[in-house]
């Protein structure tokens, strides 16, 4: 198979060829961490995505929006909360008391005014600023960016973005100007970023007892983002493994006929 | 086609149809009794797979088209709700895009084994100019396509191509005012990309109609280049080919599963998971990776060239090295079809072969970024070949290749010697 071998060496080349980066002064490249989801047969640590959940509750939704995640999909098949007992998302007891836990603005009402109920599964999690005007307002003129595809939305997003958490209060090299009110981190673009170290030893208690240390948060919550990013990732891996099996045998199949019915002609 | 038919209606339905729309001996003709010359190698096996590919594009395609939402700003979220929502949305959006990616693959490969076995000469240029012609409709169809996510990626590449019309004299401004719908890229656009790239693959699947007629005449050329002779050169349709082909696809289909499945985002670009926003420039704005190399011949030209400025020649080079390709069959003065009997141009083609994957590593890259480093100047900047000279380089080849490789070679290469048939050349019998 000298062709298909060619043939693969060239789409990787043309992968890696997308993929070059320059760097500047005061900035590092995304370090290399191991990802229990990473892999063919990779799958999300349910755990860690719960205790994710938990750290965006806690630190990230004061500024960040999560825009396309619903309740219902902390419920679905491979979410944190998926539960054989309850097949229909919306019914699953611990989904319906995390929305619960919200108000949601809803209406207009027959008087023609909006009011707030508690959420339900069916809502997405509220923004934490009625629009992007106000979010800079309160953030010195940044905007928090929306959350729901951030680790897609990043080169190599997850080493990114853990990276990126854990990079703060690093020495400030002579080279870069941090503006008051403004952050080192570099691994950010630039270096220089507006977002507060957002986690502290300690910052969130876990419900399930895990010490909350600097890289256990930081990890959780980016298994969480990568599970909000990519929820049907498990699925995909799933029957990717049965669809390569099925084509991998037709071709074993294909390539008898093949030979047989080439076997008496010169060719 | 090719020869008399030898079809023969057996039952009473088929001789009823045969006798008022012979659609069933069109078929067995073409795709069944069809006489094929014996030794084909791979490199034949990519019409079926691009055949294959248009089938998987248009069918996952027209569901896309269901959910998507072509507006500014529901567009975005419309591809996310597919994702996300929609019943096995991820697998279709998956496979519509990087199939997409697999279909060019396919094509350039197609188009690489025409180059080398000069399947472009008589009697086949119309065959070879209805090709370019799928080509350059696959190239519209892709780029609008990668628009109607509303990415930013989406965005700012439709900007930056839409922009290159404006480079026109006299016209530019108004065929890009007209292509936009209006003063910018914005809704008008999405509406209209999204109409068209719905349009265009169904031209293109007319236009195969009119590559496989063309192919059918002459039938198809081989590694040798030795026209068939006799009955003796070729082998049926099917089951030779069919199952030759077959196998092909499968493998393929086993590489593009790999991406669909496991790497469903590694041909993209994460940019395009970020809403497209008018007011926020890209560091770095990159087509397709199936562009590339004609993004580095763009930006390639730097410089004016008398009343040309350097946009207007850049766009020219660009568009220029596509359409040198219509007029390829009558630059090759070689009447040698294949390579293998061409020692000397063979060197050339590898080196266009690689001139080509040199130019989409520029495209990729800064023009002003290092291929390689030279120590440093007075200040300490390092120095060495910047991006721009490479790709400048390796344009001038580019065209140097059709313009004066082919041309000249055919008049002053010494090919090998012939076998005189296909069926001597597999049954290595004595040389012509």
């Amino acid at each position: 198979m000298k062709m298909t071998r060619i043939f693969v060496a060239a789409l990787a080349a043309l992968g890696l060829s997308g993929i070059a980066w320059a760097s500047t002064a005061g900035q590092r490249e995304a370090e290399h961490f191991h990802w229990h989801n990473a892999g063919p047969f990779g799958t999300f640590d349910r755990e860690a995505v719960q205790r994710g959940l938990q750290i965006y509750q806690e630190v990230c939704s004061s500024c960040h929006s999560l825009d396309l995640i619903h309740f219902r999909n902390l419920g679905e098949a491979g979410g944190p909360f998926e539960s054989a007992e309850f097949p229909n998302a919306n019914d699953n007891a611990i989904v319906m008391q995390i929305a619960a836990g919200y108000m949601i603005e809803d209406g207009p009402d027959d008087a023609g005014d909006m009011f707030e109920r508690p959420g339900v599964p069916s809502d997405a999690f509220p923004s934490p600023f009625a629009n992007p005007q106000q979010a800079r307002g309160s953030n010195g003129g940044a905007l928090p960016p929306d959350l729901s595809l951030i680790i897609k939305a990043r080169h190599h997003g997850q080493d990114y973005v853990h990276s990126l958490l854990l990079g703060f209060n690093e020495e400030v090299p002579a080279d870069v100007h941090v503006a008051p009110g403004k952050h080192y981190n570099p691994y950010f673009p630039g270096g220089v970023i507006a977002m507060a170290p957002p986690l502290f030893e300690g910052s969130v208690t876990y419900a399930d007892g895990t010490e909350a240390t600097m890289e256990q948060m930081s990890e959780d919550i980016v298994t969480f983002l990568t599970w909000a990013s990519d929820p049907h990732m498990e699925a995909r891996k799933q029957m990717g493994v049965m669809v390569l099996l099925y084509l991998f045998i037709f071709a074993i199949l294909v390539y008898i006929a093949y030979r047989q019915i080439w076997a008496k002609v010169k060719h | 086609m090719s020869g008399p038919s030898t079809y023969e209606p057996k039952t009473g339905f088929t001789r009823w149809m045969d006798a008022r729309l012979p659609i069933i001996r069109l078929g067995y003709d073409s795709f069944v009794d069809f006489p094929t010359p014996r030794n084909l190698n791979y490199w034949w096996t990519f019409g079926g797979i691009l055949a294959i590919f248009l089938v998987i594009q248009i069918i996952s395609g027209v569901v896309l088209a269901m959910h998507y939402i072509p507006h500014e700003s529901m567009a975005f979220d419309s591809l996310e709700r597919i994702r996300r929502d929609v019943k096995f949305g991820w697998l279709i959006q998956s496979m519509h895009a990087n199939g997409a990616s697999f279909f060019f693959v396919a094509v350039y490969i197609h188009m690489f084994r025409g180059l080398y076995y000069g399947s472009y000469k008589a009697p086949r240029e119309i065959l070879w100019i209805l090709g370019v012609v799928i080509y350059l409709l696959m190239m519209a169809t892709g780029f609008m396509g990668y628009v109607l996510p509303w990415g930013q990626m989406s965005y700012w590449g439709a900007v930056v191509i839409t922009n290159l019309i404006g480079a026109l004299p006299f016209i530019g401004d108004a065929i890009r005012e007209w292509l936009w719908g209006g003063f910018s890229v914005g809704q008008a656009t999405l509406s209209r990309f999204f109409s068209l790239h719905y349009l265009l693959p169904f031209v293109i699947a007319a236009v195969v109609a009119l590559h496989l007629w063309a192919l059918h005449v002459p039938g198809n050329g081989n590694p040798v280049g030795i026209e068939v002779k006799t009955k003796k050169d070729t082998l049926p349709f099917h089951p030779f080919y069919t199952v030759k082909d077959g196998f092909a696809i499968v493998v393929y289909l086993i590489i593009f599963a790999t991406f669909v499945f496991f790497l469903p985002n590694a041909l993209g670009h994460t940019d395009n998971f970020i809403e497209a926003n008018p007011l926020s420039t890209p560091s770095h704005i990159v087509p397709e990776w199936y562009y590339l190399p004609f993004y580095a011949i763009l930006r390639a030209i730097t410089f004016d060239i008398g009343p040309i400025d350097a946009k207007l020649g850049g766009v020219t080079a660009m568009f220029g090295a596509i359409l040198i390709l219509f007029v390829l069959p009558w630059l090759d003065t070689s009447k040698v079809r294949s390579m293998r009997f061409r020692p000397v141009t063979r060197v050339f083609f590898i080196l266009f072969l690689l001139a080509c994957l040199g130019l989409g590593w520029c495209g990729a890259n800064n023009p002003d970024d290092l291929v390689f480093t030279m120590g440093h100047n007075a200040e300490g900047v390092a120095t060495g070949l910047k991006f721009v000279w490479f790709a400048q380089f390796l344009t001038f080849y580019y065209f140097a290749y059709f313009l004066i490789v082919l041309p000249v070679m055919g008049l002053i290469e010494k090919p090998l010697d012939r076998p005189v048939s296909i069926e001597a050349a597999v049954l290595g019998t004595a040389k012509a």
